[in-house]
């Protein structure tokens, strides 16, 4: 099974997932920045395909990372993403973004059995969401997505970019404190609930807050 | 990627660049498909385009719009030989969705991509409309949209466009909008101002004409600072003056002249400076682009005012006029047969791209 993960809630991000791979990663790249994915995206991921002589007809499936996210940016992944699948005719799963992140959690040492992940939401606040660990298993998404400030976030430890810029009023934990997510790890996660027998989701973007429009009121009448 | 066989390339074009997600496909000036899916019901409660939301409505709409314009073309994305895709001038949100779209296709399929102007490819249009498939000399385009109100001369539809005036506020069909919010008559605000101005007298009230005093309009020796620009701010301002006038001594509006004076006051000054431009450039044919296109005081004044001045007026059908991806196709096709080079997937798009810049 061969997935092309491509995640561009926070970072834009692209990776080749494959169950005959050192670690399940072909490849992988990932920018720093959190502004340039129209640019960076398609040029990445046709370094990634040119690079490991992969072929649209040879990927089996496309899985996108769906958000939380800053909207533009978020919508840039989608777009491509939706659009290789079509051009490509296969099929595409979605996957909630922090996942990504709580997967790496899971991953290290000394990991808790119930944590939060935290990216930045912009205008002081996080998108966040709580995972549940049980040894030998992957982690388990039990409350969120939610956007919200980070002085009200539940008391736990918090893993991800979310969590460092705002470890003077949450339990931060230093190694994780500009972790962003990243398709190699959303990609891993991806096929690790397909070989669990797992469904993923589809391709709807989670933007958890409305858009800014407000209706405009009735005009005030002279006098 | 190599550049598309010169000939008649087969062309697919994408919009994306207000609240129509537009993908058109045109073969050298032959128009084969213009399939666009408008998010413009979205918007009416707000009374404008509300960029968050025209950028949502685009990604869910863009697949199936594709989808549906390679089945009326009758063609596979395979047979394509170029993709073009509206890189600016456009809302940035907007622009990205159909941008990143674009590039993915270009990724996928291997097919040359290029980036190109949204306003030039309102001229672009005129080609798939014209018996001779070329554009005539001395070309002039007036566009004329929620977006944007401009005219330019072009010498070469890909490589010498000028912006010889624009707007420096709102876009004409922007002071449509507000005014018809002001008046309570709905959005969009073109098509129902349009229509309650023909039972309207349109010298009952006298609206000002924006820029047209002779410090902005100098001479023809010595053009002033503004000589083709419009403004459309003062205007606005003035209907909502005079409506609180008549709301002030306790009268019922009288909406209907408010609307003939208010779209004339726009149209007169649109169609006069436009004509003067022409004049003054050598311009002896006109392209009309833009939804407000569509406006019938607009065509009839522009065709009047262009007759008088020996100017020829070309208004390409109206769904080619108002924003879509035929025009972008159009363009791009041009762009192969002159044998200008792709723009490659790692453009980024730009909100404010110049006229000047036809193509990335
Ligand atoms: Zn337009």
């Amino acid at each position: 099974m061969l997935i092309l993960a491509i995640d561009t809630s926070a970072v834009a991000s692209a990776a080749l997932i494959s169950d005959d791979a050192m670690e399940s990663v072909v490849d992988s790249f990932a920018t720093e920045d959190t502004k340039s994915h129209a640019e960076v995206l398609a040029p990445g991921i046709q370094q990634l395909l040119d690079g490991a002589g992969v072929r649209g007809e040879d990927i089996d499936l496309i899985v996108t990372g769906v958000g939380p996210g800053p909207f533009t940016g978020l919508r840039s992944g989608i777009a491509t993403a939706r659009t290789l699948a079509f051009a490509w005719n296969k099929p595409l799963r979605g996957l909630m973004s922090l996942d990504a992140i709580a997967l790496e959690v899971a991953e290290s040492t000394g990991a808790p059995a119930e944590f939060l992940v935290a990216t930045d939401a912009r205008r002081k606040e996080v998108y966040w969401a709580r995972y549940t660990l049980r040894e030998g298993q992957l982690p388990e998404l039990v409350d969120g997505p939610h956007v919200g400030f980070a002085s009200e976030l539940p008391e736990l430890p918090v893993y991800g970019a979310g969590a460092g810029i705002y470890a003077d009023v949450v339990k931060a934990d230093e190694d994780f404190s500009d972790t962003q997510p990243s398709a190699a790890s959303l990609g891993q996660f991806a096929l690790a609930l397909l070989s669990a027998g797992r469904e993923l989701p589809d391709s709807t973007p989670l933007y958890l807050r409305e858009s800014d429009a407000q209706v405009p009121g009735p005009r005030k009448r002279a006098l | 990627m190599n550049p598309a066989p010169a000939g008649e390339p087969l062309i697919l074009g994408i919009e994306s660049s207000c609240d129509e997600t537009g993908v058109g496909i045109v073969r050298g000036t032959t128009l084969l498909s213009n399939t666009v899916s408008s998010s413009m019901d979205e918007h009416v409660r707000f009374g404008g385009v509300i960029p968050e939301i025209a950028s949502r409505a685009h990604l869910d709409a863009f697949v199936p719009t594709l989808q549906e314009s390679l089945h009326t073309a009758g063609v596979t994305l395979d047979e394509i030989d170029a993709i073009a895709v509206t890189s600016g001038p456009g809302l940035a949100g907007a622009l990205m969705v159909g941008v990143c779209a674009a590039k993915a296709l270009a990724v996928a399929t291997g097919k040359p991509l290029y980036a190109i102007n949204h306003l030039v490819a309102h001229v672009g249009v005129g080609l798939l409309d014209m018996s001779e498939n070329r554009l005539p000399e001395n070309l002039g385009a007036l566009l004329v949209s929620g977006g944007h109100t401009e005219i330019l001369r072009i010498r070469s539809i890909t490589d010498d466009v000028e912006l010889l005036g624009s707007t420096i506020d709102d876009a004409a069909g922007e002071a449509y909008d507000k005014v018809a919010r002001l008046l309570g008559l709905g959005y969009p605000g073109g098509p129902a101002i349009d229509r309650i101005a023909r039972t309207g007298n349109p010298k009952a009230i006298r609206f000002p004409r924006g820029l047209s005093q002779p410090k902005y309009m100098g001479t023809a020796e010595e053009p002033g600072p503004h000589r083709y620009d419009w403004s459309f701010s003062g205007l606005k301002t003035a209907v909502a003056r005079c409506v609180e006038q008549f709301e002030a001594r306790g009268e019922e509006a009288p909406v209907a002249d408010i609307a003939a004076a208010f779209q004339e006051a726009v149209v007169d000054i649109i169609t006069s400076k436009a004509v003067l431009a022409c004049k003054e450039n050598g311009i002896t044919e006109l392209l009309l682009g833009g939804g407000v296109a569509a406006n019938s005081r607009l065509r009839e004044l522009t065709g009047q005012r262009c007759r008088s001045a020996g100017i020829t007026l070309h208004v390409p059908p109206l769904q080619l006029c108002t924003d879509n991806g035929a025009m972008v196709a159009a363009l791009g096709a041009q762009l192969v047969m002159a044998g200008i080079g792709p723009s490659g997937v790692a453009f980024a798009p730009d909100s404010s791209l110049p006229v000047t810049t036809v193509s990335v």
